[in-house]
């Protein structure tokens, strides 16, 4: 048996004290944490137990946006009435993600520490080569099973692909991560790969993510999030897109554009470039089907994974253009 | 076994008359959704240890070392079994006596022939011991390289395939029959290794008591497990005491004993306490056999009607490097269609796997889906309709042998199936049809057949005082039923409502029942039960015939009927009186009757006995992504007498889905450099979810089948799988107009 502690925080700072001790690992839903555990993974000397604490679980939303608490569960949060109305993109992300049995126990805050898939990087007794798990040791994915690796912010180290689907709406939303005193765009919350896999988020020892928070806009407002995948649920997307839309007075020349990729990229991927390529542009099929394909500049297969290629563009431009019907 | 129920947790059983036929409702169901059924892995014996394999992580080898220092020097490990220390077997685990035999991997030595295979067992007091002390072994291996895929090896051509068919086989000119074609076609389609994935991982646990074994392990073979046990343990069998009262699913994967299942026993005899072992998901992936992986090539040639002038069905498969199991995949093509020049043809490579065994409908699902596809290539190429292409290839006799068929309602499950789908609509040309949200409609079609098979079984029937009854025999439920089934089989051959049966099964102590497999379960077990009934009414109508006291003296065998726990005499039914009356006049607390199972050779060779089907499948492809849904599935079934209508469709709806899961889900991804599989585990190999089966129906055709057996029973287990993915591959077809020739089919397919 493997030892380890387990100590139920009494408040956020004796939590943050807690987790910043070496070895420590908050756990708070335990769906991602328990699962990277038993595949040797994760590896946590102390549990720091945060899912009973209080005043972290509201979900909070007027004009200004919303402010979700770490500690709110994916199902709360894509049920609400007002995350629909207001955000809609982020409710659709969520009720497409994991099982429902995963929803009701997952949370905001541990949804956004989620892990990649590579089934490498998942398996530490058979591959020990796996550059996010150990610095320097190498990649095992590159020249492997490939078929869900990322084709967009890969490195030489790394193509793991980032998989959720709510960070992907989050970014393109420009949420904000709070973590305590600090907060920062969750843009810059998840890191490329580069020569540093290990590292994914921005957060240091002694940070707790303790809410998030994403501005209300008419893009978020007029939002929606397609998941392409080869089963309808319980499933990864094989590519997916969080786009939302504000149309001037003239309900067709767009405004403004937000536009998000999941499924293809190292981190939840932002297309600004098909943004700027759309702003003040008609909404017309053939101008939209032509800026998506920016989405995937600079794109490099490993192979099995070129579809998503093919497959990413086509996905925003029907996001883009089903928005555009209900002008 | 007997199930542990009360009656007050059973809705009342609604009957009239016979209970064969009727719908009840799972006599085990109530057990199972309140958690109250014990299924293996739920036993825990005083004094168990817990035992854990290590497996390896190489394809192909030897292991080197082992720190088994580290590991025992952990809290709470007992020991650790390795080849150095496992007690001695009386058989060779590489010894195969016969087909059905398959070689172990028992700690025999320190080679590696797959990845998975066990190379140690850790026992410890707890599970989190037993685990981390596998994981403290850190093994060190001698790699060699792993031969991996349909072309990572020499192939060649296998001396059986299946159970032991001939590898290659033909009937008439096929080449000539090509040659004389108005239209031919050939197409090649590619199909993937699969795995079983109950539900229920293999588990055991075991106790020894000197040279008796008591062991709960999920069985589809008991008298099979109990006699492999035996022998490989040099004990008699009837020291070996199984119970198997419920499995989590088991599709071919627990018809034999497999090596993890041995080494559970193993571990137990070298420590002396009782022992429970469980496989992790990940771990069934090698040792308890899987579909291997088939490249299928059909030739078919056709006269200017539409009739097939030649079928030449080949196909490639794979085994181990060590043990011989060859996915009998061209043999579909043996009795759907007729044409005048049929053959078929395998052959196969050795690669670094497990063993590859049988999954349900081995052979006839992975060639259903070719055939049916090919077949589907060939209707299109002559401009007809897939439904009358196939009505005008429908094979009056057994295409391969000439035999009559011991009944065939293929036509009317074509009729049913079609007209409920509403197929007289589909347009002949693909990519015509798009739905309301722009969505790409197709609709295709699949035959479905599977051999109605028996094997050999026994049952013991017992009438007792007080009027109720006993049946048992040693039938195994995998969650098909048999509690159930063979309970209203019983429940009509003792003549009694189902209530007053006691009926037991689930149990190597109990009457040999055969093999839950080959779809001929129900046939074979419930053939045995039928007959020891009948054997006890008998005696019972003995008894009661030759005594003078009796209303039924004199009336002869012949002349009595038993029902409802009374006999009566034929010709007159108003004189007759209770099992109880006879059998205490007679100073009897109870009798018994004995009966068996078993095809019946002089009907094997005249008939050619198979049960048949039709689906229909409609799916929407997204025309920009390639996603491919199911939105509709209709199958019509004749598959002999039915039982039991209620469980017979949920046979049928779980096999349609599995025959989707094989079109567009299954398929164990392996990374070609380590020979291991990458996606072991039920988040990335993928089945089917509910929302990916909006509407499945299943037509229940009537077919009278005097020959297969006295109560006219197919089978209909594994039926439902052929078709269905052929019809779900020709829908995608006809809905894109891309003709999937790569399983499953995926969205980068349909792209374009």
């Amino acid at each position: 048996m493997r030892d380890l502690s387990y100590f139920r925080a009494s408040s956020v700072d004796a939590a943050r004290q807690a987790a910043a001790l070496p070895g420590a690992m908050l756990l708070a839903g335990g769906t991602t944490l328990i699962d990277l555990a038993k595949c040797g993974v994760a590896e946590p000397e102390t549990l720091v137990d945060i899912a009973h604490l209080k005043g972290l679980d509201s979900i909070e939303v007027d004009e200004r946006g919303a402010t979700i608490g770490a500690l709110a569960r994916m199902s709360h949060v894509a049920d609400h009435a007002d995350i629909k109305s207001r955000f809609p993109a982020v409710s659709e992300a969520l009720w497409q993600a994991a099982s429902a049995q995963i929803r009701n126990m997952a949370t905001i805050g541990g949804n956004l520490m989620q892990r990649t898939r590579c089934p490498y990087f998942r398996d530490p007794a058979n591959f020990p080569a796996c550059n996010k798990r150990e610095p320097g040791s190498g990649c095992s994915a590159i020249g492997g099973v490939t078929r869900g690796h990322a084709v967009l912010g890969t490195s030489e180290a790394c193509i793991a692909m980032y998989p959720g689907d709510l960070a992907v709406a989050l970014v393109a939303f420009d949420a904000i991560v709070h973590l305590g005193e600090r907060q920062i765009p969750v843009d810059d919350f998840f890191l490329l790969p580069g020569t540093t896999p290990d590292r994914e988020h921005a957060i240091e020892p002694g940070e707790m993510i303790t809410a998030i928070e994403i501005p209300g806009s008419a893009a978020a407002r007029r939002s929606t999030y397609l998941k392409i995948r080869d089963r309808q649920s319980y499933e990864f997307a094989a590519a997916s897109a969080a786009v939302g839309i504000e149309f001037e007075p003239d309900g067709r020349t767009i405004r403004d554009l937000c536009v998000a990729l999941g499924g293809v990229a190292t981190k939840p991927w932002r297309a600004r470039t098909v943004e700027d390529a759309l702003k003040g542009k008609a909404l017309e099929p053939e101008t939209v089907r032509s800026a998506s394909l920016l989405a995937v500049e600079g794109a490099v297969d490993h192979g099995a994974n070129h579809y998503k290629i093919e497959l990413a563009p086509r996905v925003v431009a029907r996001a883009i253009l089903k928005l555009g019907e209900t002008a | 076994m007997t199930l542990e129920l009360s009656l007050n947790q059973q809705p009342a059983h609604a009957r009239q008359g016979s209970s064969i036929g009727q719908p009840l409702t799972r006599r085990d169901g109530f057990l199972k959704v309140t958690g109250a059924a014990r299924y293996a892995a739920d036993n825990h014996p005083p004094g168990m240890l817990y035992a854990v394999l290590a497996v390896s992580s190489i394809a192909r080898g030897r292991v080197a070392a082992l720190d088994i220092e580290a590991a025992k020097a952990h809290q709470g490990v007992v020991e650790v079994m390795t080849p150095k220390n496992r007690p001695a077997l009386a058989a060779d685990p590489d010894a195969k006596d016969h087909p059905f035999m398959f070689r172990l991997d028992l700690l025999q030595n320190d080679q590696v022939r797959y990845p998975n295979q066990s190379i140690a067992v850790v026992i410890a007091e707890t599970l989190e011991a037993a685990t981390e002390g596998a994981a403290l072994l850190s093994p060190r291996y001698e790699v060699l390289p792993a031969r991996v895929g349909l072309d990572g090896a020499e192939s060649f051509v296998p001396r059986g395939v299946g159970v032991g068919g001939p590898a290659v086989q033909h009937k008439g000119d096929v080449e000539a029959g090509l040659k004389s074609a108005k239209t031919r076609i050939e197409a090649t389609y590619e199909t993937p290794a699969q795995y079983h994935n109950a539900m229920e991982p293999h588990a055991i646990v075991v106790a020894w008591d000197g040279d008796t074994l008591s062991i709960d392990t999920p069985s589809q073979g008991l008298a099979m497990a109990q006699g492999r046990i035996a022998g490989l343990f040099g004990i008699a069998p009837e020291n070996v005491h199984i119970r198997s009262p419920f499995l989590g699913g088991g599709f071919g994967s627990k018809g034999m004993i497999s090596g993890p299942q041995v080494l559970g026993i193993l571990a137990a005899r070298l420590v002396g306490r009782p022992v429970k072992l469980v496989l992790r998901r990940e771990q069934m992936y090698g040792p308890v056999g899987h579909r291997a992986p088939t490249r299928q090539t059909l030739r078919m040639g056709m006269d200017g009607e539409g009739r097939l002038t030649a079928l030449d069905h080949h196909a490639k498969t794979a085994s181990s490097t060590f043990d011989d199991f060859f996915e009998p995949a061209a043999d579909a093509s043996h009795t759907l269609y007729a044409s005048p020049a049929i053959a078929t043809s395998h052959d196969a490579v050795r690669l670094d796997t497990g063993t590859p065994l049988f999954m349900r409908a081995p052979g006839e699902a992975t060639g259903s889906i070719a055939l049916e596809s090919a077949i589907d290539e060939a209707a299109h190429a002559c401009g007809m309709d897939p439904l009358e292409f196939r009505l005008r290839n429908y094979a009056e006799v057994e295409p391969m042998t000439g035999k009559p068929f011991s009944s065939k309602a293929l036509r009317e499950c074509y009729r049913q199936a079609a007209e409920t789908f509403g197929w007289a609509s589909r347009p002949l040309q693909p990519r015509l049809m798009r739905d309301a949200d722009g969505f790409l409609t197709g609709w295709g079609m699949g035959t479905a057949t599977f051999p109605a098979l028996m094997f050999q079984a026994e049952a013991r029937a017992v009438l007792r005082a007080d009027g109720s009854g006993l049946m048992e025999t040693g039938a195994q439920d995998m969650g098909q039923g048999a509690w159930t089934a063979f309970a209203q089989i019983a429940a009509d051959g003792l003549g009694l409502d189902i209530d007053q049966v006691d009926f037991r099964a689930g149990s190597s102590d109990l009457p040999n029942a055969g093999i839950a497999g080959g779809s001929g379960h129900t046939a074979t077990a419930g053939m045995a039960i039928h007959n020891a009934g009948a054997a006890v009414i008998a005696r019972l109508a003995d008894l009661a015939t030759g005594n003078e006291a009796s209303p039924l003296f004199g009336a002869g065998n012949e002349g009595v009927l038993a029902r409802g726990g009374r006999l009566y005499r034929r010709d007159d039914e108003s004189r007759g009186e209770s099992y109880a009356e006879i059998l205490t006049r007679a100073g009897l607390s109870e009798i018994e009757g004995h009966g068996k199972g078993a095809p019946d050779p002089a009907s094997q060779e005249t008939y050619a006995k198979h049960a048949h089907g039709a689906v229909f499948a409609e799916v929407k492809v997204d025309p920009d992504f390639g996603q491919i849904r199911v939105t509709r599935l209709v199958g019509a079934f004749a598959a002999g007498r039915i039982i039991n209508p209620r469980l017979v469709r949920s046979q049928y709806y779980g096999g349609m889905i599995w025959g989707v899961s094989f079109a567009l889900n299954e398929e164990a991804i392996t990374d070609r450099r380590s020979g291991r599989i990458q996606n072991a585990n039920l988040a990335e190999y993928h089945v089917p979810v509910n929302a990916d089966v909006p509407s499945v129906e299943a037509l229940l055709v009537h077919e009278d089948d005097p020959h297969v057996n006295a109560l006219g029973i197919k089978g209909v287990g594994e039926i439902g799988i052929t078709g269905t993915a052929g019809a779900v591959a020709n829908a995608v077809w006809h809905a894109t107009g891309v003709r999937p020739r790569r399983f499953p089919i995926r969205i980068e397919d349909l792209l374009g």
